[in-house]
């Protein structure tokens, strides 16, 4: 597991290089073919919404009710990460286009664009897996290495687990602030705390009024149709990104590290760092563009500003190079995948057997 | 009601824009911005061709004289340029033309000119510029122009002769040579009329003062419009300078000319990245080079897409040299030079 060691500082450097490499190839070719894909994919996402919405104003008929349901619960995941996660990555800011541009897109969720951008963007992808830096490790909820100190509260974390992903939206949502502190510690409240709060409020109030009241009292007598597809549109969409996003980083295999890794980490340290606390699951088109290429979770935590669509054939190049450097490469079907996960937020439930908790699995 | 409607509406297209679903079906739709389709593009020398545009309802005309900024995708990047309109004064309806002269190695006017556009759909800014005409017209007017500099003084030509203003007009056009001119078909039509206080004379070669006296010799007495590349205005506004005339005489350039005392190395803090940057120029090519990528369009100071928020400190405007210490006010990063403790958030 413990890949790190292996390395030669020469070779680590050489690798390092070849990932540059093609870093570089990459983003000298983007151009019309990467916006042309996402505008396809934002013209797709928005006539599903449409249909969807229309369809659940029929909703009296059962069917439509179904079709109209799937039909938002799709058109909010693709928003969310096709064209959402990765337009807020920067991806498509090359293209100098407002509505594509990293600065101004507001996505449709709970969590305010531009708090995600520090939370994700700058927090969770330049410190990936380091403890204590990377809040996204367990979303300071769940303890997913040895490492991590065991409470009698952990017993339960797997009830925890099904509620962050009914309600992953939320957790995204409170991850800026850091809810826990905030509640737990009013002294420690800072005027920025308050003004990131404000910015939720208001935020989610719009999505809220949007899909629980004005929606719903649009469509008069059905009103608990629509209400009803709404909800469960969003709750699918909770339960699909927490299983992406769960997947790219917590099965078997991936690694977490101390924060001392990164003093004067180099490029190849950085890529071996983002390789081993990311792992991809594997599908045909269809399951990559409905996980905004996130399945590619290795290939976006090397290059996350290119677009998300080019990580399937840089990923051939990428493997290639791991190969070539004997530097492990973490892939496997999407239910291998998530019965990792599952099976270790189960474990790691458990108190450690005695002398476990002091040789955690990776140092 | 419409604005309940209205307001309704953006509350359930939100976070997107009621525009964002309507533009699925109508591409030249948008209730903010100008949008036009290409209708054709006609050829007019061996490096010049004439786009024909007609605008959506956005578009609210323009005076003979001004431009327009001009955004088209360019290989999947947005790219903005500056045209004068050279068609005749146009009210909100109806199509427009510009007359685009391809530079070389250029990445945006080889793409208009070579026709490729045709059928598509562009972005404009609204109609800018006071190089425009009087509402009462002098007695005598000179409009003069070298090279693709002819575009706005033919939107002024076309205009006051649909009008049937054109009595004490003169009009001299300099090309490189006789293959070079532009809408040469039509200046000679102007040029043979049979009613003839409008003259038109086309040139061949430099302007020289000495044969421009021969051709009008009281020049001085005319109210001029001047527009062509730099050389050509600064030999005509030399000319006109030499026999105390030089008031008379209104240019438009088609590239920015930086005021004189542009400043050094100045320090400025890029707040919201957290960055610090030394350099001189305009604020846009600083970022730029310390790895920001704000948007940016004509980066000539017309078009606002670089519109940013200074924090503090003292700017300079490049075209003016006009100094501003305000805080918290908007600039345009493009035409804004930093002179000392900028901060801006970006
Ligand atoms: C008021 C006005 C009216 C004009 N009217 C006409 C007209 O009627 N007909 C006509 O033919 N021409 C006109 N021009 C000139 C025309 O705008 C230029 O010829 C045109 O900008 C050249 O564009 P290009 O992309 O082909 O050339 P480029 O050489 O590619 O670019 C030229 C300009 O773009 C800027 N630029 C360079 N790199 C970048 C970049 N990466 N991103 C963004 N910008 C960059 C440069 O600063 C330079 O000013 C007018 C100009 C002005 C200011
Ligand atoms: S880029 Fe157009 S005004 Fe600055």
């Amino acid at each position: 597991m413990n890949t790190a060691r292996r390395l030669s500082a020469a070779d680590l450097e050489a690798f390092g290089a070849e990932l540059d490499a093609l870093l570089h190839r990459t983003r000298t070719d983007l151009g019309e073919r990467d916006v042309r894909y996402i505008r396809t994919a934002i013209r797709r996402q928005r006539s599903l919404e449409l249909a969807g919405r229309a369809l659940l104003f029929a909703s009296f008929f059962p069917p439509a009710w179904v079709l109209g349901t799937a039909a938002l619960a799709a058109s909010k995941i693709i928003e969310n990460m096709e064209v959402g996660h990765n337009v807020l990555h920067g991806q498509y800011d090359f293209a100098n286009d407002p509505k594509l541009s990293s600065t101004t897109y507001e996505w449709d969720s709970v969590c305010p664009a531009d708090q995600w951008r520090h939370s994700h963007n700058y927090l969770h992808h330049t410190f990936t897996n380091v403890r204590g830096v990377d809040a996204d490790l367990g979303y300071r909820l769940l303890r997913v290495e040895d490492a991590q100190p065991w409470t009698r509260w952990t017993f339960f974390q797997p009830l925890y687990a099904v509620a962050l992903a009914v309600l992953f939206q939320w957790g995204v949502a409170a991850h800026d602030v850091d809810l826990r502190r905030y509640i737990a510690q009013p002294r420690e409240r800072t005027d920025e705390d308050r003004e990131k709060i404000g910015g939720v409020v208001r935020k989610a109030s719009r999505q809220l009024l949007k899909d629980y009241v004005l929606f719903p009292l649009l469509a008069g007598p059905f009103a608990l149709h629509v209400l009803a597809g709404n909800l469960v549109a969003n709750l699918v969409r909770n339960v699909w990104a927490f299983a992406v996003i769960f997947c790219g980083h917590f099965p078997d295999g991936t690694e977490t590290f101390e924060p001392q890794v990164l003093d004067g980490e180099t490029r190849g340290a950085f890529y071996q760092r983002q390789l081993a606390g990311s792992a991809n699951f594997e599908g045909g088109r269809l399951l990559h563009f409905m996980s905004g290429h996130l399945s590619h979770q290795i290939e976006h935590h090397l290059f996350p500003d290119v677009p998300a669509h080019r990580y399937p054939e840089m990923g051939r190049e990428v493997r290639a190079i791991c190969e070539k450097y004997g530097v492990a490469y973490n892939t496997g079907s999407l239910g291998g995948q998530l019965w990792s996960v599952a099976k270790k937020i189960a474990r790691l439930a458990l108190p450690p057997l005695t002398g476990r908790s002091s040789t955690p699995a990776s140092t | 009601m419409i604005a309940f409607a209205s307001r309704l509406l953006a509350a359930l297209t939100y976070p997107r824009a009621i525009d964002d679903f309507v533009e699925i079906a109508n591409p030249l739709h948008s209730s903010r911005e100008v949008r036009a389709r290409v209708v054709a593009v006609r050829p007019e020398t061996h490096d010049t061709a004439t786009l024909v545009l007609q605008p959506n309802g956005r578009w609210r005309g323009h005076r003979a004289g001004q431009h327009v900024a001009l955004t088209v995708e360019v290989a999947g990047v947005r790219r903005t340029r500056c045209f004068s309109v050279a068609s005749r004064e146009s009210s909100s309806d109806g199509a427009i033309e510009i007359t685009v002269k391809a530079r070389p190695g250029g990445a945006v006017t080889p793409l208009l000119v070579s026709g490729a556009l045709t059928g598509t759909i562009v972005t404009l800014s609204q109609a800018a510029g006071d190089f425009v005409l009087p509402e009462l017209m002098p007695e005598r007017t000179l409009l003069l122009s070298g090279g693709s500099g002819i575009t706005p003084l033919m939107s002024m030509l076309r205009t006051l002769s649909a009008a049937g203003h054109d009595d004490a007009i003169t009009f001299v056009h300099y090309a490189r040579s006789s293959e070079d001119v532009i809408f040469r078909e039509e200046l000679s039509r102007f040029a043979g009329a049979a009613r003839n206080p409008l003259r038109v004379e086309v040139r061949t070669g430099d302007f020289v003062a000495e044969t421009f006296a021969e051709l009008v010799p009281d020049f001085e007495d005319h109210d001029a419009w001047v527009c062509g590349p730099p050389p050509f205005i600064a030999a005509v506004t030399a000319a006109f300078a030499a026999r105390d005339a030089a008031a008379r005489v209104r240019v438009e350039r088609f590239s920015l000319e930086p005021a004189a005392d542009v400043p050094t190395d100045a320090e400025v803090r890029f707040a919201r990245s957290g960055r610090r940057a030394r350099g001189a120029g305009s604020l846009l090519a600083i970022a730029e080079a310390s790895g920001l990528n704000p948007p940016s369009g004509c980066r000539l100071g017309i078009c606002r897409t670089c519109t940013c928020r200074k924090l503090s400190g003292t700017t300079r405007d490049l075209r003016t040299g006009a100094l501003s210490s305000d805080a918290d006010v908007d600039i345009q990063l493009c035409v804004s030079a930093p002179v000392s403790g900028v901060a801006i958030d970006l």
